[in-house]
């Protein structure tokens, strides 16, 4: 099979790979861009492990081919952390014990992310609708639901 | 995996490439994806267009026009389709709406399809390139047809006027026991004087519950004059049975839940 070339921002750099024809974003970004904090949990788009931000959208990457990521801009939970210092909502994961064995994680923190930039004040129902697409088979949800309302209060409490 | 991906920028060119075999139309991918990273060889190679005007959204005098490539997040958020948005806030989670199109719920197999089921409900009108069908044409058909979907069309129905229920177990994105969408108007007197309702999970597409219509006309909504309709609503389903629900328990809820979208 022909390899294609693809071409987007991830985290805000260029980034250039070739893959073969076919290849799911979160393979691309897992095996040939070394971007492992998609997790592919089922590739059926049901455990929300994978979960990116494509142009501002949460977005399954296991159901999304690579080519059609040409010129996207691509977010995902490795580049949250700036110069060392944890995004708050991961330092509210860690403080909240919201991760346990972690493979859930960064899906939720993308799921939680997307939520935050649009609300920055979301209700419990808003986080809980938010994360809805995100399996957690370890937490039981309640303190990843708190995480991210204590990141959300750390956020406008910076902000104000 | 060995899929290929072709892009097009038109559909007629798009709708060429679709005649060879093992090809199949790519919308947001969620399910034909889905198939592929099941180890689904039956697709080899598929086909997408960049025309944007698949994804547009026409709002006026009354008529709506959504293109196949509108995603259920883009009608969630519409301002103008609001009493549309039950209905395309009922599939998946927020990832999956952002995702998933109006053209491949038409293809979606029960138990998926919640938003085409709000479309046969409002008569809904199927365009491609070889014209227009109605929409229960198009689903009696769809196994057959190859041609791209480019949108569909319906009138915009008053908030008041429609109605669409979804029973899931897992709230608040779990699959579809069932779903239901009804179109009512009704007379100055309180009566209903015309109804259309679609079921979903009640066979592997959606469909009429055309005896139950009838059984509504001239009744007004109070339990005691529904109950006619809600007795005929199991005539001719063949529900499905999967790991959410089995046929049976299917057929047992029907009428508990249409009762209560047409008094809710
Ligand atoms: C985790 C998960 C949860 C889901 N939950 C729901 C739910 O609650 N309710 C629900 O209704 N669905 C659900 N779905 C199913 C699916 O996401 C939706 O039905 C969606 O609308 C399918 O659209 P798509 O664009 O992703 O289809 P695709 O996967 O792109 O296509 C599906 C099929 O339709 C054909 N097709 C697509 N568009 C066109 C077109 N324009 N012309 C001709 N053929 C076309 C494709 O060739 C393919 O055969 C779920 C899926 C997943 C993975
Ligand atoms: S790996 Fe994509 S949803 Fe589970
Ligand atoms: S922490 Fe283990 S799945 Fe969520």
């Amino acid at each position: 099979m022909a390899k294609v070339p693809v071409e987007f921002t991830l985290n805000g750099l260029e980034t250039a790979e070739f893959v073969e024809s076919g290849t799911t974003l979160l393979n691309a970004l897992r095996d040939k861009i070394g971007d492992t904090s998609p997790k592919g949990g089922c590739h059926q788009g049901t455990c929300g492990a994978c979960s990116v931000i494509i142009d501002g959208e949460l977005r399954l990457s296991c159901l999304t081919l690579a080519e059609t990521c040409g010129g996207a801009d691509i977010k995902t939970t490795a580049g949250l952390a700036e110069g060392g210092v944890l995004h708050p909502l991961q330092r509210a994961f860690l403080d909240a014990f919201a991760t346990q064995c972690g493979f859930c994680t960064p899906g939720m923190i993308m799921a939680a992310k997307v939520l935050l930039d649009r609300t920055p004040n979301p209700s419990r129902e808003d986080v809980v609708e938010a994360l809805s697409g995100n399996i957690c088979r370890c937490t039981g949800y309640e303190p990843i639901i708190q995480a991210v309302l204590t990141a959300a209060r750390a956020n406008s409490q910076n902000a104000a | 995996m060995s899929l290929a991906l072709q892009t097009f920028s038109t559909v007629k060119d798009a709708n060429a490439a679709l005649q060879a075999a093992g090809t199949r139309y790519l919308g947001g991918g969620t399910l034909v994806i889905r198939a592929a990273n099941e180890g689904d060889v039956s697709v080899s190679s598929l086909v997408r267009v960049t025309d944007p005007g698949l994804s547009r959204i026409a709002v006026s005098g009354g008529k709506v026009q959504l293109g196949a490539s509108v995603t259920m997040a883009a009608i969630a958020r519409h301002p103008e389709l609001v009493a549309l948005a039950p209905a395309a806030r009922a599939v998946g989670g927020p990832a999956i709406r952002n995702m998933a199109t109006v053209g491949g719920n038409l293809f979606a197999p029960a138990p998926y399809g919640d938003f085409a089921v709000a479309l046969l409900a409002l008569d809904a009108t199927v365009v491609t390139e070889d014209g227009e069908l109605p929409i229960e044409t198009f689903l009696a058909g769809r196994d057959v047809g190859r041609a791209i979907v480019t949108g569909v069309g319906f009138a915009l129905p008053k908030a008041e006027s429609f109605r669409f229920l979804k029973v899931s177990r897992v709230k608040p994105k779990g699959v579809s026991v069932l779903s239901i969408a009804a179109l009512l108007e009704l007379a100055a007197d309180g009566t209903v004087s015309s109804a259309r309702i679609a079921l979903g999970c009640m066979a592997d597409r959606p469909i009429r519950a055309t005896p139950a219509e009838k059984a509504l006309l001239g009744c007004k909504l109070t339990p005691r004059e529904i109950a006619p309709a809600l007795a005929a609503a199991g005539e001719g389903i063949a529900p499905i049975t999967d790991p959410i629900a089995s046929a049976w328990y299917r057929a047992e809820v029907l009428p508990v839940h249409l009762g209560r979208l047409l008094l809710g």
